[in-house]
Formats: structure tokens, sequence, C-alpha cells
């Protein structure tokens, strides 16, 4: 029985198609399903065209179909821009007061609205309704799903009209074969509950897409999480309180998108020279510039592993779904703390604003880890020098306890030094010492993914969201799929273990310069091909199956 | 009460000009210093950000916890760390280069927000560290380094800009009359929300301004200190190019909500993550 289905919710922007997608999705959830949600719309509010496209399956899936079995219309357009990837006997769901000439399954959605006295938009009510009859899901599994999503009296009523006026065409059973994650969550809300798990303290971010998801999450739970969140006016502002706050002992965390992560750059080195952690996120769209917007990209890779002035390292993880985007979030925090340092997590539009089935376990496996804090014995210096190059912490406040930092080089004491070479030098190699011990804890495992068949020569590598489908192509074509997570310190004794007999190597990338094989091959990797996309958006999984067979040495 | 004598000294050598102005409102800030730990502050309470430029050095000089962040940003780090812990008490110094030209949007919106800072920004009216090019604050035609016929730019009246701004106070002195403007250091600090205290501060290496300035400066009384009127009145007196006299004092004060106070009180006693993770489900 076919377990792996491809649906598109569509209609003009203010349709409300997006909220329908989700909640289908939540459906099918319910049945046992794994569930991504692909999320397209505009940079625009009213009209143009959003959808949602919909995978379920009995396996984790992080990718999207080129062909839809269903798809889903609440305007004319929608059917005209997608009726042709509908795969053979496949179904076209209309509704039939905006759109009524087509073949398939006319639903009266507005006539169902008008009878029931509900609002406009309610006619996505009225189209989720005819959908569930169409492919045979049960009202009562449904039921609790709508009230507890949509709520009222008036909405339930134009669901189950709409249901009862629809013929049943196909019967997708739930999934009983595979045991699916708890949650359903995008990038950018899994980025906000793994850092709140780590201890997150305060939030700072000026809005820009696809990061903004991050700042409203945090701003419309700040009374569950107790994390302050503040908009200040600008970017570079943003930055510079998180600093001033991380050094008065909160952990604090920013994000951005692109240009608006560019602007924060000074104070990238400022958080590596004064040595106060600070979290920043950047979730990529396609650059250069103001770029694409509202797509997808992963072209700021080489900037995002060197995104300040001067000689210091930093961590940066690049996860590729929900899951290793909570779980990476909480770590850097950790280690930003840990090793005083800048650290960020690079997302990407799909990753931000895509949904994710995503376990319940991973958020006990995220914990706040302490950092090395000042014993209050003898003479504090902000910046003593130590044999791993760790200063212990002290913040302001603290009783016997001079807390200096500095964006200029100082001694121990956290004093400008301009005329000591002596010192300089010392303090340089107090921080060698620590991009060091970063260097040994960034090489670990966890670094590196590696899936598909083991024993394969050919290894395909990749990074970020699009390692969700490639993953899946890789194990379908019996492949080995490398995914390097960790980007910086770049984890090359992870790598060159994942690589050990690899024959060919394929290297995939959504971006116009494949930088992660310029990465790579400056710690001596070389990719014999390059699969890169960069249209701004993601690759699908018949596309990569096509190309990688194609690239493939026979 | 402290029964040991204050130590507000370090051993990093002072690399000021002799006469410079930033010696007079170190010695402002010291007495002001002083007077508060004499009076029940924590020292470990206090925090000095500073900026980048000649002024800014005034953070290595002082044996207090300090914060040298990047130029024209100290007053975001300023900001941040009282949001991180509001029992501290924030002392930015910065230049005029770097409040009113690199920095200027955190100037405006820190005075908005009404953050509960102190900011002390020196005003010797061009970049000196750099040795010499005109900032917003460049009386038009003196010559710089970077305008050698003559800053043709008409300059800022930083105390209008403030006072438009809605800072919650608003003040002038002058680094030759250290007793006052150690009195206008604990003003700004005893008031609740953000406060700007400019310094007319020479600069005997680039702009010798000495003889000017005491030519000029006089207390100014603002009759009503709530009132932007009189307030704009006194502001417009001196345009910061040759004419007017020059008023010194409070120029004007009024009580609002202050930021982080308010921030705060949104946050909940008890974190609930679980409820957050629950609506994922």
């Amino acid at each position: 029985m076919k377990k792996d289905y491809s649906i598109i919710v569509g209609g003009a922007a203010g349709q409300g198609s997006r909220k329908a997608g989700l909640i289908i999705a939540k459906i099918f959830k319910r049945l046992g399903f794994f569930v991504y949600i692909y999320d397209d719309y505009q940079s625009l509010i009213k009209g143009g065209h959003n959808f949602s496209q919909i995978r379920i399956s009995d396996k984790f899936i992080a990718g999207r179909r080129e062909k839809i079995d269903i798809l889903i219309a609440f305007d004319k357009k929608t059917v005209d821009m997608h009726e042709s990837i509908l795969n053979t006997g496949g179904i076209l769901i209309f509704n039939k007061n905006k759109t009524p000439e087509e073949k398939g399954v006319g639903i009266e959605a507005d006539a169902i609205v008008k009878h029931m006295q509900g609002k406009h938009i309610m006619a996505n009510t009225a189209m989720i309704g005819g959908f569930l009859k169409v492919v045979g899901i049960d009202w009562t599994v449904a039921k609790p799903i709508l009230e507890k999503e949509l709520g009222g009296d008036i909405n339930m009523k134009i669901a189950r009209e709409s249901y009862d006026s629809t013929k049943e065409i196909i019967k997708i059973e739930p999934n009983k074969k595979t045991k699916n994650p708890e949650y359903l969550m995008t990038g950018n809300e899994a980025a906000a509950l793994g850092a709140a798990k780590a201890g997150l303290d305060i939030y700072y971010a000026y809005p820009m897409t696809p990061a903004s998801g991050i700042l409203h999450y945090f701003a419309e739970h700040e009374k569950e999480l107790g994390i302050l969140t503040i908009q200040p006016e600008n970017e570079i502002a943003v930055a510079n309180e998180a600093v001033g706050s991380a050094y008065a002992g909160k952990r604090t965390m920013v994000a951005s998108s692109s240009g608006g992560f560019a602007l924060m750059s000074e104070t990238i080195s400022l958080s590596a020279m004064s040595e106060v952690p600070v979290l920043f996120i950047n979730s990529q769209r396609m650059g250069p510039a103001t770029g694409v917007p509202t797509y997808s990209g992963q072209s700021d890779l080489l900037f995002s592993i060197n995104p300040g002035t001067g000689d210091f390292e930093k961590f940066v993880a690049a996860p590729s779904n929900s899951e290793e985007t909570a779980y990476w979030s909480g770590k850097l925090l950790n280690l930003a703390w840990q090793y005083q340092t800048p650290a960020i997590l690079l997302l990407d539009k799909e990753l931000s604003e895509g949904t994710f089935s995503i376990g319940k376990s991973i958020f006990k496996d995220i914990k706040k880890e302490k950092e090395i804090v000042w014993d209050k014995k003898g003479e504090y210096g902000r910046y003593k020098i130590t044999k791993d190059g760790i200063s212990p912490l002290a913040y302001p406040g603290v009783k016997n306890a001079i807390i200096k930092a500095s964006s200029y080089e100082h001694d121990e004491g956290g004093l400008t030094v301009e005329e000591n070479e002596g010192i300089i030098t010392a303090m340089q190699e107090k921080r060698l010492r620590k991009f060091e011990a970063m260097r040994k804890i960034a090489d670990s495992a966890g670094a590196v993914k590696v899936y598909g068949n083991k024993k394969s020569k050919i290894v395909i590598i990749s990074w970020g969201f699009t390692s969700g489908a490639v993953r899946e192509v890789s194990e379908k074509l019996g492949l080995k799929f490398v995914q390097p997570i960790v980007m910086s310190p770049f984890p090359i004794k992870q790598m060159n273990k994942a690589l050990l007999g690899a024959e060919q190597i394929i290297l995939i990338e959504n971006n116009a310069l494949g930088q992660l094989g310029t990465v790579m091959a400056s710690y001596g990797i070389y990719a014999d091909k390059k699969i890169l996309k960069y249209s701004s958006r993601p690759f699908t999984v018949e596309e990569l199956e096509n190309r990688i067979s194609k690239a493939i040495k026979r | 009460m402290e029964s040991k004598k204050i130590n507000l000294e370090t051993t990093c050598p002072n690399t000021w000009c002799p006469g410079c102005g930033d010696f007079g409102i170190m010695m402002s800030f010291k007495q002001a210093v002083t007077a508060l730990i004499e009076a029940g502050t924590p020292k470990e309470n206090i925090v000095v950000v500073g900026d980048i430029g000649c002024n800014s050095k005034i953070a290595d000089y002082l044996n207090l916890n300090s914060f040298i962040g990047l130029h024209g940003r100290s007053i975001s780090l300023a900001e941040g760390i009282k949001i991180g812990n509001s029992n501290l008490k924030v002392f930015v110094f910065l230049g005029d280069g770097a409040c009113l030209d690199e920095g200027i949007s955190h100037l405006i919106h820190a005075a908005k927000r009404n953050t509960n800072i102190t900011v002390i920004m020196h005003n010797n009216r061009l970049f000196a560290l750099t040795t010499g090019q005109f900032t917003a604050v460049t009386p038009k035609g003196l010559k710089t380094r970077s305008t050698p016929e003559g800053s043709i730019e008409e300059p800022l009246n930083p105390i209008e800009l403030l006072i438009a701004s809605n800072a919650s106070f608003v003040a002038r002195g002058y680094s030759s009359r250290i007793e006052d403007v150690k009195n206008l250091i604990l003003e700004a600090d005893k008031h609740k929300g953000f406060s700007f205290v400019e310094v007319l501060q020479p600069c005997v290496s680039f702009y010798n301004t000495i003889e000017f300035y005491n030519e000029r400066v006089y207390y100014g009384q603002n009759p009503n200190l709530e009132s932007k009127e009189s307030a704009m009145k006194l502001a417009r007196e001196w345009n910061y190019n040759g004419e007017g006299r020059i008023p010194l004092g409070i120029i004007y004060k009024t009580e609002r909500e202050v930021f982080e106070t308010e921030e705060a009180a949104l946050l909940p006693k008890v974190r609930n993550f679980e409820k957050c993770l629950q609506a994922h489900l």
C-alpha cells in the first residue's frame, strides 16, 4: 500500500492556505505519519500566490517531490500553476465557487461559508473538510484537531457540512508500521526552543525574513519561556546589546538573515576579542545583497565561517532539519559559554520556515551546561593566562573583582596594551590555546553524520537543508551520504573517517560556487563532481535522483 | 560603609595630551564615583562603558568594572549591560564623533526607549585620536585634516536633538568646571531614565577652545525643567558655530517609565517550557 503522499494546498495570500496546510499535516501526524511541509510565498502581503506542499511518509522525510498526488486549489491560479505536476490518477480538489470549470472534486466552499454565516476566510475550513472526506479520513479522527486548531462553532459546522457533501475517493490508512515523532515544528521554532532549553535569558533581533519567525516565537511566548525579547533599532544595536547583556552574565542570542547578519560582523569580532559569548543565527536567503528574500539558498557558508576581522576561531553549525536545529541551537549556546566565543547557527529559508517531524526526546538531551566561573580566590583578571586558554568568568556586581572587558588587545586585567609586544603575543597565544581546545571539541562524534549504504564507494556529500532530500535519494540509490553539521572548526578527522574508501565523491549544494567544496579543498578533500542549484528553490527528490544518476561513474 | 580609601587608580599609563579637557572630566567622574560609594553604592555595581576615541581611554584609567566596545556602539553595549542586570549603574563615555556621527541612531533610540543609563559625551567638536577630522558638531568653516578649505556643513545641535528625541535628562557641562560636572553626573545618575550629559572639552592639540568657552559659558536657568519649549529656547542660544552665549547646567528633565523595568515586568515568575512544547503536538 502506498505510504508516501505529496499534497499541495494553494491560494492567494490572505486566503489561509498555509494554515490549512498545517492542519492537514497535524491530522496526518495523528494518523502516524512523518510529515514535512514546504511553504512557498512571495515578498508581499495580499494577492500573489502562496502554497504549502505537504509530504507524508512512513519514514523520515525532509525534501520536496516534484510531482503531487493531491492538489487543493483555493483559486484558479493554483489550478493553473500546479495542475501539470499532478500524478496520473491524482486528485484535484477545488473551490467550485472560485474556479467552476475544473475536472475533479468541486467544493462549494464559499456557498457553505455563506450558509453558515461565516467569514470569507473560512472557505479554507470548507476546503479542509472536503479534502478529509476525499481521502477517507474518519471524522472522529479529524474533529478534535479541527476543534483545537480552528475552534468555534461556525468553523466546525462549515467543516462538517463540506465533509458530508463530498464523496470518498481514496482511503489513506493510518501508518502503524513505524512510530512517528511526537511534534511538528519549524526550524525557527526549534532554534528558539533549543536555545531556551540551554538557558537562554535574552533574545535580541531586528526583523528580517526568514529569521523573523524566531522573533515572533519568542515575543509570543515571552510569558511562558521567561526569555526577555527585545527588538532594537538595527542589527548593529542587536549584536552589541547582546554582547553587553552577556558581559552582565546573561545568555543571549540574536538572529538575522544574510545582509542583516553581515551588519553584525564587526560585533562578532568584538565577541571574539572581548571573549564575551553570544549565539548568532544566520538564516540564509539566496544572495548576494537583498537577493531573493523569501526563497532559499546556501550561499553564505564561506561568509558565516569567516564573518569577522582578525585571527579568531568560532563555532559554526549548519543543521538540516528541526531536530538537528533544536539540538545545535542548544549545543552552540553551551559551547559559546564554555569557550567564551561567538557561535553561529547557520540556517536557511527552507529550514527556518519548513515544518518537520521532531521527536520529544531531543529536548531531554538539551540542558544548560555550566561555564567556567571564577572561584573567588586571589585577584581577578578577566583575561588570566591559563593552560587551556580559558579564563574564568565573573560578572559585574561580584564583590572583590574588577571586571574589565575590551575590544582592544589587553593584558590579563583587561587594560589596553599597545607597547608591550610580550603581552600582546602572550594574549594571542592564550586565545590560540583556546582555539585548539575548540577544534578538538568540534571534531567529535555527531559533527558529521553518515547515512545510506555505508559500504558504497560512491559518496555523496551535502549539508544544511539540502541534506534531507539528498539523504532520501542516497538511501534509495544505495549510496553513502556524508553530512557535515559542524562547519567551523571544520571536523576534519570525522570527515576523513566518513570518507574512508571513497572512490567517487559527489558534492551537492544549493548555491552557485560550491562553497562547501572550497572549505573541503582547504583540508585536502576534493569532490569529483558537483551538483549545484541556484534558482533560489530547493532540490526536489526527483531532480536529485536524475542528476546523481547522471553523475555516477559506471 | 567603606572604611578604607577608595582606590580608583590603575597601572595603565595615561596618554592624554597635557592640558586635555579629558583630565577634568575624569577628575569630575572620580569625585562623583567616590561620593556614590561613600553614600553606599557598592563599587562592584558601577560599570564604565567606553567607546573608541581619546575620551574612552578613561575606562583604562579607572579601577572600576568596564567594557571598551566598538566605535559608535558603546551606547548599545551599555543598554545591553543595563538590561542584563538592572542593579548596575552604567556610565558611558564617548566622543562627539562616536555619539553623533557613527552611532547617532543608538543615541536617539536609547533616549526614545528611556533606558536608565548615563551617557557622558566629551565634545571637543572634532575627531582627535585620528589626528583631527570634522564631526557632526564641527563649526562651519573650521579647517581640519579632512576639510582643508574649511567644513562646509552646518553643525548639529545635540541638545536640541536630544530634547526632540524625548531624552528624559539633558544637561551640559564644561570640562574646566570640575565641581559642576561632578554635580551634573550625580544628578544624571540620580535621574531614573536615560541621561545625557554633554561636556564641552577643549582639544589642546587640534582645536583649542579654552578661551572661546571661558568667554561664553554661563549657568542657564530653565525656569520649568519639564517644559520642552523653554528647554529648546536654552538649547538654541548657541548653535555650535561662533555666536551666542553657551548655557550650562540641567537643560531638560522629566520623569517617565524606564525601559528595562517595563521589559522585566513582562517576565513570568516560573518558566513553562513544557507548555510551549505541547503546542507542537
